[in-house]
């Protein structure tokens, strides 16, 4: 395995990367952290720190309203993450971009403004057996809400979705496709491309969920043709409590406005308002300003360090360490799809995963155990839960030789 | 370094869970569940003159849980209900506080050691609130009908 470790080192300098974040640095029980729950959220580099740090410090005021200096320097630093992530996005404009908390209140917003002005009863709605939570009861709520119908693409055995059960799925009364870019139980990586192409051949839109797709590869959301896409922050090495909702402007242009409140607005009598244009319409209230800014600073560093070299180096980490488990005998993995990201998620029998979990702990090793906020996929796979070690491109491959030297210590204690 | 929390008795009950069987005439029965972890539990109980007479266990669980349902049970045979009530509470204290271990708590000592991994107290709990529920609650008590 040392020839391994040589090659994957020398393409990558992962031991510099290492030194922008600060947390990596501690011991956990006495043993040097290992943290492989990045799909959870993803540390921070110094620059976010930095600059959430330098905003409290320095430019602290409320934006878009003051004419004082500081509130011009704070919505300067605020509004050019949006410019930012136009870039990172491939984003046609600025006004596309809407800042929400998360991907969550992204989908949350889209079902609410959007669905509730165009679904009507009857109409369906499509998402698949890989969501996650936030990717499912929304769309649950608006379809009881509207009497209309939730349909799922459902997914074979490695844990790919079944493009021909999708097809048969779409007619003329589906409106909305909603699917995960990536996916956080799996790692699996949906043909997005084509998920997209094919609702818009039904007639319907697509929203996807890049929560997990972002901090990983490059996302074209003019190339993928989707109608909104949504992501969180804090899984980009960003805060939490910030994120980007993109969604086409005719779209957002025709969408009532999602909650209402100062900022939103242009005019307003005890009677009635009018609304802000995009994208001030859907971001009623203070923002996360400080949010906002580190998720600019999180987008310059993975820009610096460069999503196509990260996207190589994690495969790479993803293959040696999938060979690592899979010469754990009893060890099996859940998700095995032909494109994948950096998620192994596995199970070994008879032995629970918060077991697994507590030793690897106590041995500086943080993984994530349970059902990863997506039950329906424990449910098809027939488990209650996985292990899920989740990877950055500032793990190493002696982290995963690490991973495979704890596993093994759980099996001599409890098999 | 696991010994504080994976006593060599939770691993032994864990490995070979102590009454971990259907019980046909019981005359208590109710399901436990953790939603958060899924582990699931059926806790089957006979009582006579309000005495528990057996206590059995099914279900899916970690190590803790598990070793936690095989404990109990144990524990419960020839417990009145008071007593098991009572019980309850000396073993929720031993998990949540730091009050010094009772000597009462018997074998069920050997939980001490989850005060210190608060994300495991509801493992080692989920047994015992699933007996609460069925001591405590009309629905769980089997009709015969």
């Amino acid at each position: 395995m040392t020839a391994a470790n040589s090659s994957v080192a020398t393409k990558f300098d992962v031991m510099e990367i290492r030194q922008d974040f600060p947390v990596l640095t501690q011991t956990i029980h006495g043993r040097p952290l290992v943290y492989l729950d990045s799909a959870a959220t993803a540390q921070k580099p110094y620059t976010v720190i930095d600059a959430l740090r330098r905003f409290h410090e320095v430019d602290c005021a409320n934006i878009h309203r003051g004419v004082h200096e500081l509130s011009q320097r704070s919505t300067a630093a605020y509004e050019v993450t949006r410019t930012k992530a136009m870039r990172y996005l491939n984003a046609p404009s600025e006004e596309a971009l809407i800042f929400v908390r998360g991907t969550t209140e992204g989908i949350n917003l889209v079902a609410s403004s959007w669905g509730r002005k165009s679904i009507k009863p009857g109409d369906e709605i499509i998402i698949s057996a890989m969501e996650h939570h936030s990717n499912i009861v929304p769309w649950q709520m608006l379809c009881e809400e509207k009497d209309a119908t939730l349909r799922f693409i459902p997914m074979d055995d490695r844990g790919d979705l079944i493009l021909e059960e999708y097809e048969k799925l779409l007619n003329p009364r589906t409106r909305m496709v909603a699917v995960s870019h990536v996916s956080n139980a799996l790692g699996t990586i949906n043909p997005v491309k084509q998920i997209v192409e094919m609702a818009h051949r039904a007639g319907a839109l697509a929203l996807v969920d890049g929560a997990q797709a972002v901090p990983h590869m490059q996302v074209d959301v003019q190339a993928l043709d989707a109608d909104f896409y949504a992501f969180s922050g804090h899984k980009i090495f960003g805060p939490t409590g910030i994120g980007i909702l993109y969604g086409k402007s005719k779209l957002l242009n025709a969408m009532p406005p999602y909650q209402g409140g100062g900022d939103m607005i242009l005019t307003v009598t005890l009677e009635k308002s009018t609304y802000n244009d995009l994208p001030y319409k859907f971001e009623a209230g203070t923002p996360n300003i400080a949010g906002g800014i580190g998720l600019g600073a999180a987008f310059d560093y993975v820009s610096n360090v460069g999503l196509e070299a990260i996207a190589a180096y994690e495969h790479q980490l993803l293959v040696y360490g999938t060979e690592l488990l899979r010469q754990i005998p009893g060890l099996r993995m859940i998700g095995t799809a032909r494109e994948k990201a950096s998620v192994l998620s596995f199970v070994m029998e008879d032995i629970h995963p918060h077991d697994i979990g507590t030793v690897l702990d106590r041995l500086g090793i943080a993984v994530r155990t349970g059902h990863h906020c997506a039950q329906p996929v424990m449910d098809r796979f027939r488990i209650p839960a996985t292990t899920r070690a989740s990877l950055a491109f500032y793990n190493t491959p002696a982290e995963l030789d690490q991973l495979a030297a704890g596993l093994k210590k759980v099996k001599e204690m409890f098999a | 370094m696991f010994d504080d929390l994976y006593q060599e008795i939770i691993i032994d009950h864990s490995k070979r869970p102590r009454n971990c069987r259907a019980m046909g005439d019981a005359n208590y029965r109710v399901d436990g569940h953790n939603p958060l972890c899924g582990d699931k539990l059926r806790l089957y109980l006979k009582l006579e003159d309000e005495r528990i007479t057996d206590a059995s266990f099914e279900g899916s669980g970690c190590a803790i849980s598990t070793a936690a349902a095989s404990l109990m049970t144990e524990n419960l045979k020839g417990k009145t209900r008071e007593e098991a009530l009572r019980l309850l509470d000396t073993f929720h204290e031993l998990l949540t506080t730091d009050t010094p271990v009772r000597r009462d708590l018997g074998k069920l000592v050997v939980f001490c050691g989850v005060r210190d991994y608060p994300a495991r107290v509801k493992c080692a709990t989920l047994a015992w609130h699933t007996l609460k529920s069925a001591l405590l609650n009309a629905d769980a008590l089997v009709t015969t009908e």
